[in-house]
């Protein structure tokens, strides 16, 4: 318009691209890895509803609002819901995936710290939503 | 006659009319009354959450109603309008016509407002903004639940006609004189938010039908006990509203716009540039809608291709935020109210775009999602973009609209003010989420961090409030006794400004 140069607003341009292509490259190679679940992987069912978490692991055992895990074993979540959508989230290890009705989500993760983790919701579901509250509780068998 | 205030007249002729100053007025004054109504259910919210356990509201049920009329009535009922109340003042004139192209369907779109308005508040609804099936289908509370989508049903119409409004005394009705290339970006701010509406909005109007008829029981849309799918509703809510994230953000660039050049006493760095970004954004905004669905269950695929889509448009915003800079660079700067604002306002774009950038990155979305990350990502657009860029051009029109001076004292005060609590909410609120603290919830456990940073959050939020009591002081006391305004030049600038009473054909 007023006959400046346009040079500093292409490079500015080009640098913005440049960083943003990184960024979209890193997040899809990690992204790939980490959805990666390992074969030896066990299965645990998740269950959401109006306002607890019920568990059930591989070899039938059933818990609610408690989830006993083992040091170092990979376990993959099957998530679903019985009522309307919840939010499975173990903050401390980066495990979120929503508990819809009507569907199975999986997500896996390996626990490498022996201790106690809040499990919660993290998608409004209602009344007692801020206190859909659980723990994991991870053990060492081997120790 | 733009003096609206400075002539008094009945207030029942500025309601029956449909010139484009007084619906622009109206849209004003009730989107400003709507801002003040929402900000203080925020303060409520604050309130509760200073610490863990009970502070002010006895129940959760009345808080997540609280926090859910908060978000409407801040979105649907001041930003839309208030964006719709400068573009009634000043599309007409910026491209040369006497008034909006349809004046009755312009006051008929301004008159669903207060009805929908009045369906919100008094419903009361608790399903959040985004009232997700299958909660709002088999456990939302009615009749505030079917309330709040009548209301919203209504409020989709108003804008829809609004926007054809836009476009069409845009496209028709502007002087053959002007080219579409030279016609101000304000203008073109207009047009490409209402082309954005009238793509999205229908979306979201049929995915309300199917919604209430789920309610009723007359269909399964969305309810997977009738063999429906909840996820369906979620496409369609998102389809209408990240694209709507564009709707509410651009007419605010556009404020920008003027207020940069103006206030810096030299033309925009690069008007083609500015044109160039809208159109991509308006684009682009089409192409993401899906990230904020990373979390339930999509495939690999999905959220790659969403991922891409979102990060595409964040090119087109950082050259909005290159021709702010560029336009300042090097100007005679006169650091009135409006730019400082406006100045603020860019500063805080910037943050949000990096954290959307952040959210975008598909594992990192999974540490921020419903966290309180995303509130203070969110916020960092609606209130330090779109509220501090609104805000700015309120100061920026008073004169015109009241023929007197605000107080430039009080506003400086209440830029200071807003701009410190901003900081401190918001991006508190974004450390708060990385520590993993849900958003939506009443109570919370008594994590030490947690603890921390609400009371810090709430301590920020008290010093917005203190800024926005300023702020109606302001507005009121100037109105009635501030010093009359240089009609001319109210900010001593010198050039060429669009002044409203420019606007012909006064009264009809």
């Amino acid at each position: 318009m007023s006959g400046h140069s346009t040079w500093p607003e292409w490079v500015y341009v080009g640098v913005v691209v440049a960083l943003l292509c990184y960024v979209g490259a890193e997040a899809w190679n990690i992204e790939r890895i980490v959805e990666h679940v390992p074969e030896d992987a066990e299965i645990i069912k998740v269950v959401g509803q109006q306002w607890i978490w019920t568990f059930e692991h591989e070899d039938g055992t059933k818990e609610i609002g408690e989830l006993h895990v083992e040091k170092g074993k990979a376990y993959k979540f099957e998530i679903t819901s019985k009522d309307v959508i919840h939010s499975f989230n173990i903050h401390d290890y980066v495990v979120l995936l929503d508990a819809v009705p009507g569907r199975v989500n999986t997500v896996w993760f390996s626990p490498t710290d022996v201790g106690e983790f809040d499990i919660q919701c993290r998608e409004y579901c209602g009344l007692i939503h801020y206190n859909m509250r659980g723990t994991l509780i991870v053990e060492d068998k081997g120790a | 006659m733009t003096l609206e205030l400075q002539k008094p007249r009945p207030i029942w002729q500025i309601m029956f009319s449909t010139h484009h100053t007084d619906v622009g007025l109206l849209y004003l004054i009730t989107s400003l009354a709507f801002m003040f109504m929402g900000g203080a259910l925020a303060l409520l919210l604050r309130v509760e959450l200073f610490s863990p356990g009970v502070q002010l509201i006895a129940d959760s049920m009345t808080y997540n109603r609280i926090f859910t009329v908060h978000g409407t009535t801040l979105i649907f009922l001041f930003i839309l309008p208030s964006a719709s109340a400068f573009g009634n003042y000043l599309v007409p004139i910026m491209v040369r016509y006497k008034d909006m192209a349809y004046p009755k369907l312009n006051a008929v779109a301004f008159w669903m407002i207060p009805p929908a308005g009045a369906l919100i508040w008094l419903g009361f609804a608790d399903f959040t903004w985004y009232a997700y099936p299958t909660y709002s289908v088999i456990s939302a509370p009615g009749p505030a639940a079917d309330m709040w989508i009548f209301g919203l049903k209504i409020l989709g119409v108003s804008s829809i006609l609004g926007s054809i409004n836009f476009v069409v005394t845009i496209m028709k009705c502007k002087h053959p004189d002007l080219p579409l290339s030279k016609m101000p970006l304000l203008a073109w701010a207009y047009l490409t938010s209402s082309l954005i509406t009238l793509v999205a909005v229908p979306t979201f109007a049929a995915a309300l039908l199917m919604l209430l008829t789920d309610r009723l029981g007359a269909s399964g849309f969305f309810n997977p006990a009738m063999g429906g799918d909840p996820i369906a509703y979620q496409h369609l809510f998102w389809f209408t509203f990240h694209p709507e994230v564009y709707i509410l953000v651009i007419p605010a660039i556009g404020f920008m716009y003027e207020i940069f050049p103006r206030f810096s006493r030299k033309p925009i760095f690069s008007h083609s540039s500015g044109v160039a970004a809208f159109t991509l954004l308006t684009i682009v905004g089409f192409a993401s809608w899906a990230h904020h669905m990373y979390a339930t269950g999509m495939s690999f695929t999905e959220k790659t291709v969403f991922m891409v889509g979102t990060l595409a448009a964040v090119p087109a915003s950082a050259m909005h935020t290159f021709n702010f800079l560029a336009t300042m660079w090097g100007g005679r700067i006169k650091f009135a109210t409006p730019i400082m604002w406006a100045v603020g306002g860019i500063a805080l774009f910037f943050s949000a775009g990096a954290g959307g950038v952040v959210n975008s990155a598909m594992p990192l979305d999974f540490i921020t999602h419903d966290s309180y990350w995303v509130v203070g990502h969110f916020h960092l657009f609606v209130m330090g973009t779109i509220l501090f860029g609104t805000v700015g051009f309120v100061y920026y029109f008073f004169p015109y609209v009241t023929g007197r001076m605000y107080s430039e004292v009080l506003g400086k005060v209440h830029f200071i003010l807003s701009f410190v609590g901003t900081v401190l909410v918001f991006f508190t609120q974004h450390i708060l989420g990385l520590f993993g603290m849900p958003r939506r919830i009443y109570d919370y456990p008594a994590i030490p961090e947690w603890v921390q940073m609400n009371i810090i959050i709430s301590i920020g939020a008290f010093i917005i409030g203190i800024g926005m009591a300023i702020f109606l002081v302001n507005l009121i006391w100037s109105s009635a006794k501030g010093k009359p305004a240089d009609m001319d030049d109210p900010f001593g600038l010198g050039g060429k400004y669009y002044f409203p009473y420019q606007a012909k054909n006064p009264s009809h």
